[in-house]
């Protein structure tokens, strides 16, 4: 079984396109937030590598196409945005001043834990960009001298809980307003929570991916100076 | 074949952010520079909505089954997760809720909730 598995080089592609198939399908059969296929399909394949006792990174290997396809998908994110420059032109301020408020609370916030809980300074500044885009969270966390594994579990942890809990949120906040909606997703979980986004509907996906970008570009500029502010 | 040109276009953009987040010293990934630059080039009509519409549709629609093979990667970082496992757990719940709601509320206290509600 090891044998082949590393001598194939897709299995891993199939069983990710499998297990996010079987999400899709038992999301739509319950309409459960929990039934998320992206939430399910991860815990699927964490199940299937422990009990088959197959390494994480042979798995990663053999699932690499569709990884790689993830920059393309990104870049792919101007196609909502400009179906929706209309909207996002009159809206601006609305949206820039929503971002901006969100990004600062992140920061805020993750300085405040970090005073309470006294953490060391490598585990503080590896949360600080926790709610922005692995790409540039990692990096922005290596920078000041954080854990960029610590980091990367935190910032997917933190889209997970975004992507799974976007729609609930939004009803328990009173969010109804598809931009501010989009901008809620995008600021708090970056990419993976603007998968969701994407799906809720073209407004709020459009309104994410800009989220991104821009949460993404202020965390970077905010990050060093928040980190000047901790022991 | 207008796929396949559909798909050259978009690796295109992402070889130009590439270029940018190699030459230029920010800490700007290369995926949102191709993503701002394929906006720019869209709205300056250098690249028409068609030419990438149905492929870029396609890479968006399966954003979401993307993300599985990095997220199962949690599972090497348990120990990590664990040794701090309360604060972690406060950033990810209860701080992640606040910056929804802050942005959320804010954006639409400013937009006007009944627009396009």
């Amino acid at each position: 079984m090891r044998d082949f598995l590393n001598s194939s080089s897709v299995w891993g592609a199939v069983v990710t396109i499998a297990v996010f198939a079987l999400g899709s399908f038992l999301h739509k059969k319950t309409k459960a937030a929990w039934c998320n296929p992206l939430f399910l399909g991860s815990i699927f394949v964490i199940v299937l590598l422990s009990v088959l006792k197959i390494p994480y990174q042979d798995y990663k290997q053999s699932a690499s196409a569709l990884t790689y396809l993830l920059f393309p998908a990104t870049v792919s994110l101007a196609v909502p945005l400009y179906e929706q420059w209309e909207l996002l032109k009159k809206n601006l301020l609305a949206i820039l001043a929503g971002i901006g408020t969100g990004v600062f609370t992140s920061i805020g916030s993750i300085l405040l834990l970090a005073w309470g809980f006294r953490l060391d300074r490598a585990c503080a500044v590896s949360l600080l960009p926790k709610s922005v885009t692995t790409a540039i969270g990692a990096d922005v966390a290596v920078e000041l001298g954080g854990i960029a594994a610590l980091t990367t579990a935190v910032i997917i942890l933190t889209g997970i809980v975004g992507n799974l809990l976007a729609v609930s949120l939004c009803r328990v906040l009173g969010i109804t307003n598809p931009i501010a909606k989009g901008v809620a997703i995008g600021t708090a979980s970056h990419a993976i929570g603007t998968s969701k986004a994407l799906e809720i509907g073209q407004i709020e996906g459009a309104m994410s991916s800009l989220s991104i970008a821009v949460a993404g570009i202020l965390t970077a500029i905010l990050c060093p100076m928040a980190a000047g502010l901790l022991r | 074949m207008k796929y396949l040109f559909q798909f050259l276009r978009i690796l295109v953009f992402c070889l130009l952010g590439e270029l940018l987040h190699f030459y230029v010293p920010l800490p700007i990934p290369a995926s949102i520079y191709g993503l701002v630059l394929l906006l720019l080039a869209l709205k300056a009509g250098i690249v028409k909505l068609h030419q990438v519409k149905e492929t870029a549709n396609f890479l968006t629609g399966i954003f979401t089954l993307l993300f599985i093979p990095g997220a199962a990667g949690v599972m090497e970082l348990w120990d990590l997760l664990e040794a701090n496992w309360l604060p972690l757990l406060i950033a990810l719940v209860p701080v992640t809720f606040l910056v929804f709601g802050v942005s959320g509320r804010v954006t639409q206290w400013i937009a006007g909730r009944k627009r396009h509600a």
